[in-house]
């Protein structure tokens, strides 16, 4: 049992409805009680679908359990059959219809549904909504595709995007334009707007593109297998990537990696003199693997960012995303628990944080300007306009995005010349923000960014962010005129100012912090 | 004192009910901790479920209310599911950890979900056994929010019934009002009453535990909401008396409702008029406003927050709308009976719910406003119907003279809308 409070992903059923959500001709028939259905909205308000999701649920009641549940799933795949006549159908339980083990799989079999019907394992007490999505799709494609003939020219299957998905929709377009600029012929787009019938046809293609490991590394480990297609590694997020992803498909298919720069803007606006004071921006990343390892790189290489910390939420890719943090000598977060990452994030104190929903919340509560870059994301994050985050076109976008949130670079200077300026002050929020700027949460305390528990309770304070927990002896004192001093730094730089501060008063020996301690520091790290 | 104008022939409580069983497309119980923890300000709500239950807590709040949730969800493991006395075990450690970092709680609501029914984990002894543990500070009651118990706004009705074994005895004669409104809304009420003389006047669920309301025989109450009736029950059977009229929702409702309890309290006419003559003309002025939009316009109510019967009502009596459908989850009519009553026989009343059946019917009908839930609401529009979100009716402001307008607003703002929006070319 453990106590949750938000969670990055929901359960593996709704995985399973992102799926069938993106396709055309597909019906998820799912064993589940009533309140299951609020998941409609998800797509229908969340993701602004002007179609009910392809979702029929049972909504089995507490009085038929003991009675007939079987007999009401039975009759309510008859009649999703009937209405809405699908290529296929996809079944499964939803956490309690696991529990009452009526196996929607083996009872859809003995129906004579005149159409595949392609049962779903989906162990809802151990795993998530990425491992629904995955193995969902993996057991379409293995329930479906064969192999065939392949294409006489070079063709690739796109595999991966979905409902719900964090900007799928325009990656899609981007990446259909890299593999244009190749010659390279798309054969089917699988699951976004695919058929059932369209999956059958996956083993034409020569490759594929995966797009997105969460979702489709099963089924393309599968195909690969079968069919002898290999699949693509890189994910094409940020300048470097996309380079690297045009190498790798080219190779794959034996083509020249032909590539049109003419609308890839990112480079100079990240050279020109406009940007210098985006310059070791200390930075935090959380989001799911696929996305935070891109914005790791971006960060760094593209943006001269500093990266001081990094996580994701889903443990099936913990792997490539330690190794990653080690070659940026980091420790990576790997968890769920939102209140974990709150703690790392202030422990970290960091002048911005590119993350999910959640992320966008904590940096509302410390007072961090805070960038979307991976799901899970809401309403606001499905724009109407084009806006990928993959290939040339999604480099110029993320440029946009990350810097939207920050004070641009003269004005930090004149917020930190004129900091007593009552109109013109850094709780202000960025000048091109009007009333959505990020307020610092705790302007006047000692502790810019204290952290609160649940409770709301602050944290014990003042304390140190590195090394154990305080303990009486090294708890740092902050003199009130150091103190004073301190919360004179605009906010958007205080926290690096603090930390600073303590770890060179710690690394001195020092208990107390004066207004000198606080200049030898300044004079310590200076860049 | 007038009585109300019974409508002469045939009314809606007499009509025959259309009873539906397919599938269902509303929420369950545990929503309605989105508003009851904000409401009852020592209480936490501890689902004790899956992550299905944690995810829809999280997406029913559509906007999540970050700052210091006063509810979570302990999720059921492989672990737990495989023995009982483990189960147990892990929730006491759970309870005393979330105990120990809230110092602030004083009621912890352990509140079941269907995987919490159907593996049978006995919430009510683990309360029994955590109220021992954690006494005097804290209280710990239990109740259902499960989808396969109860939809939407009966978890409401579920907490609130499940505090009523444990309120104090009294014998004073005192009119408890039930239900969890905003605090706004609730001041009107109680405000209006004192000003007839009545009283005490003490409101259940009380924002803090301390100020729990006393019961017994002298004890009437009346609901502010529709969906309450095994709290009504639970509260019959501790010897209060319930006061019936038809719910505060518009100047006509909200004057019903008052009398009601102003007769029970042998209020004369002249007070009673002398209270409601300047809201009551204030809320027929703003409803005439507000409801221009909607009158002679059809509306089709898919069953959601079993407030469908008494808006219902508002909308054709006050508003001038015409009701084609009107589906409620469930019909309790001990409790909307009298405005059945008052709504004209006419239109479909139907419970429980095949939405796909009922969406032909809708198709078909094609009303001017269809009421349905979130999910249905985006698609119905994509096929050019009008559509208001039920869910927005339990966390708005509704009820009593003050805001029958902005009640009458809420539905006449997607027409407007639609009328205002000119998204095609001038030609
Ligand atoms: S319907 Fe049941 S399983 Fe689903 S969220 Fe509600 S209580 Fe949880
Ligand atoms: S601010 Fe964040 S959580 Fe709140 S509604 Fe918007 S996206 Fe959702």
């Amino acid at each position: 049992m453990k106590l949750t409070v938000w969670t990055y992903e929901g359960p593996p059923h709704v995985g399973a409805m992102r799926v069938a959500t993106a396709m055309r001709g597909l019906h998820y028939v799912l064993h589940a009680p009533q309140g299951d259905t609020y998941a409609d909205l998800l797509f229908t308000m969340i993701e602004r679908r002007d179609h009910r999701p392809p979702v029929t649920y049972t909504t089995f009641e507490g009085r038929d359990l003991g009675e007939d549940t079987a007999g009401i799933f039975k009759q309510t795949c008859q009649d999703a059959y009937d209405r809405f006549k699908p290529q296929a159908i996809i079944v499964g339980a939803s956490c309690t219809a696991e529990l009452i083990q009526d196996d929607p799989g083996g009872l859809a079999e003995t129906m004579n549904i005149p159409v595949p019907v392609i049962p779903l394992e989906l162990p809802s007490y151990q795993r998530k909504e990425n491992f629904g999505s995955d193995e969902t799709f993996y057991q379409i494609v293995r329930a479906l595709a064969r192999p065939m003939d392949r294409t006489p020219a070079a063709t690739v299957n796109i595999l991966g995007p979905l409902a719900l998905g964090f900007r799928h929709r325009d990656d899609i377009e981007e990446v259909k334009g890299l593999l244009y600029e190749m010659g390279i012929g798309i054969n089917v787009v699988a699951p976004f707007d695919a058929t059932p019938e369209d999956i059958t046809r996956l083993g034409a293609a020569h490759a594929n593109v995966v797009m997105y490991p969460e979702h489709a590394e099963t089924a393309a480990r599968h195909l690969e297998k079968t069919l002898g297609q290999p699949y693509t590694k890189t994910i094409p997020i940020g300048v470097g990537a996309t380079h690297d992803f045009v190498a790798e498909v080219a190779q794959i298919c034996g083509v020249e990696p032909k590539k049109d720069l003419s609308r890839l803007r990112q480079p100079w606006w990240s050279r020109s003199v406009d940007s210098t004071y985006l310059t070791g921006k200390r930075v935090f990343l959380f989001g799911d693997a696929t996305h935070v390892i891109a914005a790791a790189r971006i960060a760094r290489d593209e943006m001269g960012f500093e990266v001081v910390g990094l996580g994701c939420y889903n443990r099936e890719f913990a792997r490539p995303l330690r190794a990653l943090a080690k070659q940026f000598g980091l420790t990576p977060l790997i968890t769920d628990d939102y209140l974990e990452v709150e703690q790392a994030i202030a422990d970290a104190a960091p002048e911005m944080i590119l993350g999910t929903q959640m992320e966008r919340h904590i940096g509302k509560r410390l007072g961090i300007p805070c960038a979307v870059i991976s799901a899970p994301v809401h309403v606001q994050d499905f724009p109407a306009r084009y806006s990928p985050q993959m290939g040339w076109e999604g480099a110029n976008v993320i440029f946009d995005t990350w810097i939207h949130p920050l004070v641009m670079g003269l004005e930090e200077h004149l917020l930190a010349m004129f900091r007593e300026d009552f109109e013109f002050h850094d709780e202000a929020g960025p000048s091109h923000h009007g009333g959505h700027a990020p307020k610092p949460s705790d302007a006047g305390g000692p502790a810019p960014q204290t952290p609160r528990h649940i409770s709301g309770t602050k944290m014990d304070e003042p304390r140190s962010d590195e090394g154990p927990a305080p303990t009486g002896a090294d708890v740092m004192v902050w003199l009130a005129d150091a103190e004073k001093e301190l919360k004179k730094i605009p906010f958007f730089v205080r926290g690096k100012a603090r930390r600073n501060t303590e770890k060179f008063a710690a690394d001195q020996g020092l208990q107390e912090i004066s207004l000198d301690t606080l200049y030898e520091a300044k004079a310590h790290f200076a860049r | 004192m007038n009585t109300p104008t019974p409508v002469p022939s045939g009314t809606c409580r007499d009509a025959p009910i259309l009873k539906e069983r397919g599938q269902r497309e509303v929420f369950c119980g545990l929503t309605g901790i989105i508003w009851l923890h904000r409401k009852m300000q020592d209480a936490f709500f501890l689902v004790v479920g899956s992550r299905t239950c944690a995810h829809l807590l999280q997406s029913a709040a559509g906007v999540m209310i970050f700052a210091e949730p006063r509810f979570g969800t302990a999720i059921l493991e492989e672990t737990d599911l495989a023995g009982m006395a483990d189960a147990h075990e892990e929730l006491d450690r759970e309870v005393a950890r979330l105990l120990s970092r809230r110092p602030d709680i004083k009621q912890l609501f352990l509140v079941g979900s269907c995987p919490s029914e159907v593996i049978k984990l006995d919430l009510a002894r683990a309360a029994e056994r955590l109220t021992q543990i954690h006494a005097p500070h804290v209280r710990v009651l239990n109740y259902s929010g499960s989808g396969i118990e109860t939809t939407f706004t009966q978890g409401e009705d579920a907490c609130l019934a499940s505090m009523v074994p444990v309120l104090p005895t009294t014998d004073q004669r005192e009119l408890m009002l039930v239900g969890a409104l905003p605090d706004v809304v609730e001041d009107q009420a109680v405000s209006l009453l004192t000003q007839m003389g009545i009283g005490p006047i003490r409101v259940l669920p009380a924002p803090r535990s301390a100020e729990a309301p006393g019961i017994g025989p002298n004890t009437v109450f009346a609901c502010l909401q529709p969906f309450l009736g095994d709290t009504a029950a639970a509260l019959t059977r501790r010897g209060a008396r319930m006061i019936q009229a038809p719910f505060p929702f518009g100047e006509e409702g909200t004057t019903l409702w008052l009398r009601a309890i102003a007769e029970e309290f042998g209020v004369d006419e002249d007070t009673f008029d002398r209270v409601t003559a300047a809201p009551r003309a204030r809320a027929r002025k703003a409803v005439a406003n507000a409801s221009e939009a909607l009158r002679g316009k059809s509306i089709f109510f898919m069953p959601d927050s079993q407030l469908e019967i008494p808006l219902a009502r508002f909308l054709t009596r006050e508003c001038g709308m015409e009701a084609i459908e009107i589906g409620q989850p469930y019909i309790h009519k001990g409790l909307v009976g009298p405005d059945l009553d008052l709504i004209p026989a006419g239109p479909t009343i139907s419970e429980g719910q095949d939405v796909d059946r009922q969406l032909d019917r809708v198709r078909a009908a094609r009303p001017d406003l269809t009421i349905c839930g979130l999910g249905l609401a985006n698609p119905l529009e994509a096929e050019g119907l009008t559509t208001k979100w039920a869910i927005e009716l339990v966390f708005t402001p509704v009820h009593f003279y003050e805001q029958a307008g902005d009640l009458a607003g809420l539905f006449s703002r997607p027409i407007r809308r639609r009328s205002l929006l000119n998204l095609e070319a001038a030609e």
